[in-house]
């Protein structure tokens, strides 16, 4: 490992904690769509995200990473929660499935899948290690390669974007309010 | 022992350094620490609530109830462990652990000094904010899994509260993180260690940079963080005039405990965020005002002195207790507490006088040492003695008033201060 890479993260046992990050991640999203009870699968995708956030960590994408837990885990995964214990879980559970779309979800996993393996097998091709200096471009000033990117480079995205989640907040208070 | 001392006189935290055992010691240290105040802190509530209310407190257990935490701590342990018969098993386990380890998690980025943390991320404060908000979920996790009508309205009380209050909370750290930038080359920083060297730098606390921003900010930041924690005047999710014990009601002996651990190491952990953001992390006061040996050798004795001071209070304790044949134990168990205190303190003024004349590093290293947790330990404990204060004079919320200060009130708050921040940083 490139010890001029990340001064305050000196990567350990990096093989090992691959493999566990992403095994608990498959695992868990496992769980989310196998467990029947909502909280339960509620539970199960925090465990998942955490652990993605941990191999964005492993990535040298700390910014990425603490987003991930403080956005997904902490904020999101909540009021999940909030609106899951608010449902009637008893009769959620006793009610039948009525879902006949599997062999449409089945092709989509497919066809994601191929995709994957496409990636993968092309993956040199496509992404040359050389033009893409990890160690110096995400290293010790992720956060600030960040902020440039979205204020700097992409600042009309990143604007159309959060006028998109105006427009959604603006929309959920016209729909609940009668009067304004 | 080559390993043990191959870290003393770093100039690196030992995560950064990625010397593994010294992080490891760290982590213990911090671990029986946190333990040691979460005691301290118990005894300490009791008894200085009991002051405000013109009574007592314990008095019985130790002198002056010095044991009684630790009667406390037994009781809980041997008492009968009840999960309800209708309770979800697995998550009513689990709801404990996830509490206490998020607040556990976030110490390994608090700086009680620069080499003094157990290492250093470039998205500290994101870290810790994340992390110190999932400790909600142990609650919520608790609320539902006992199946049982309070806890559920408790726990739903905490995830509305927690998700409101740390949009105010993040808005005021924000503003701090802004002040980081105002260098020579015009980039903050998010790491904890470098937020305290940013204040040094600039030489002035953040919340007195651009009076009156930096105090507003860190007073949203000092009211958001009790809401955050659950504490007195916002403990809704708790409020035992409402819901008997709120999300803990069905939870018992040892859970119990371990809830109680988690919400004082939390407490603890928020006090440090304010601290290292606001009132200049480890350093001493006028750390560039009042600069040079003879005052660094002055604002070093002062850790020794303050247990000096503190084994002085135990013994007028002694020395004010009836003289009765009852009372002698007592009076002999509170003079060793007062004399393990002065000699406490006692060694620290050696080891400070030792630098002072000395030439060896490691005791130079030391003292220093000794010195940065004194001073960032002191201004926590200002927080959780105020925390104590909070709980005894206001009255609690209602729930739409806490949301109303919360959303109308703070939210606004702290954006103001964000823009006002910004344009003032910009200009000057």
């Amino acid at each position: 490992m490139n010890s001029a890479m990340a001064p305050g993260m000196t990567p350990v046992a990096t093989p090992f904690f691959f493999y566990l990050l992403s095994g608990m991640a498959i695992l868990s999203g496992l769980l989310v769509i196998t467990r029947r009870n909502a909280v339960h699968s509620a539970l199960a995708l925090i465990v998942t995200l955490l652990s993605v956030s941990g191999l964005y960590f492993m990535l040298y994408a700390p910014f990425v990473a603490g987003v991930q837990i403080i956005v997904y885990a902490g904020g999101i995964m909540v009021l999940f929660l909030f609106v899951i214990m608010l449902v009637n879980l008893e009769r959620v559970i006793r009610e039948r499935q009525f879902n006949r779309m599997w062999p449409v979800g089945l092709a989509a996993a497919c066809a994601l899948l191929a995709l994957f393996l496409s990636v993968f097998e092309k993956g040199k091709s496509l992404f040359d290690r050389a033009s893409v200096p990890l160690s110096d471009k995400f290293g010790p000033e992720n956060t600030q390669q960040v902020g440039i990117m979205l204020y700097g480079n992409y600042m009309f995205a990143f604007e159309i974007a959060s006028l998109l989640l105006l427009v959604a907040i603006l929309g959920a208070v016209i729909m609940t309010k009668k009067r304004i | 022992m080559n390993a043990l001392m191959s870290y003393f006189g770093s100039k690196q935290t030992p995560g950064v350094a990625g010397n593994q055992l010294w992080a490891l010691i760290y982590i213990f240290i911090i671990f029986a620490g946190v333990a040691v105040i979460v005691i301290c802190m118990n005894w300490l509530e009791r008894k200085v609530l009991a002051h405000f209310q013109v009574r007592i407190g314990p008095m019985r257990v130790g002198p002056h109830g010095l044991l009684q935490p630790f009667a406390d701590a037994l009781k809980l342990l041997t008492k009968e462990d009840i999960i309800p018969q209708e309770a979800d098993k697995v998550v009513f386990w689990m709801a404990p652990v996830i509490g206490l380890l998020a607040a556990f998690t976030v110490y390994i980025v608090i700086p009680f000094g620069p080499t003094q943390a157990v290492t250093d991320m470039n998205i500290g404060i994101l870290f810790m904010l994340g992390v110190s908000s999932l400790g909600v979920l142990g609650i919520v996790t608790a609320g539902w899994a006992s199946n049982s009508h309070y806890p559920l309205i408790g726990a739903l009380r905490s995830s509305a509260q927690m998700v409101s209050y740390e949009v105010a909370m993040g808005l005021a750290v924000v503003s701090a993180i802004l002040m980081t930038s105002l260098n020579r080359d015009g980039t903050g920083t998010l790491s904890m260690l470098g937020i305290v060297q940013a204040q040094q730098q600039q030489g002035i606390w953040f919340i007195f940079k651009f009076f009156p921003l930096g105090l507003i900010a860190f007073l949203i930041f000092a009211i958001a963080m009790v809401a955050e924690t659950n504490r007195a005047p916002f403990d809704l999710p708790e409020a035992e005039s409402e819901l008997t014990a709120g999300f803990h009601t069905e939870y018992s002996g040892l859970r119990w405990s371990l809830f109680m651990l988690g919400e004082y190491a939390a407490m603890i952990a928020v006090s440090a965020i304010a601290v290292t953001l606001w009132l200049g992390g480890w350093m001493r006061p006028f750390p560039n005002g009042l600069a040079g040996a003879g005052w660094d050798f002055f604002f070093a004795l002062w850790p020794g002195l303050t247990f000096i001071g503190l084994g002085g209070l135990a013994f007028l304790g002694v020395v004010r207790m009836p003289s009765a044949q009852f009372f002698k134990i007592q009076r002999v168990g509170l003079a060793i507490f007062a004399l393990a205190l002065a000699g406490l303190g006692g060694l620290l003024i050696a080891i400070t006088i030792g630098a002072h004349y000395s030439q060896r590093n490691i005791i130079a290293s030391t003292s220093a040492g000794i010195a940065y947790v004194y001073w960032f330990l002191l201004k926590v404990a200002v927080f959780m003695y105020l925390f104590i204060w909070y709980r005894a004079t206001w009255p609690r919320y209602r729930f739409d008033q806490l949301m109303k200060v919360g959303w109308k009130v703070l939210l606004p708050i702290s954006l103001g201060v964000l823009i006002v921040t910004a344009i003032v940083g910009m200009i000057l």
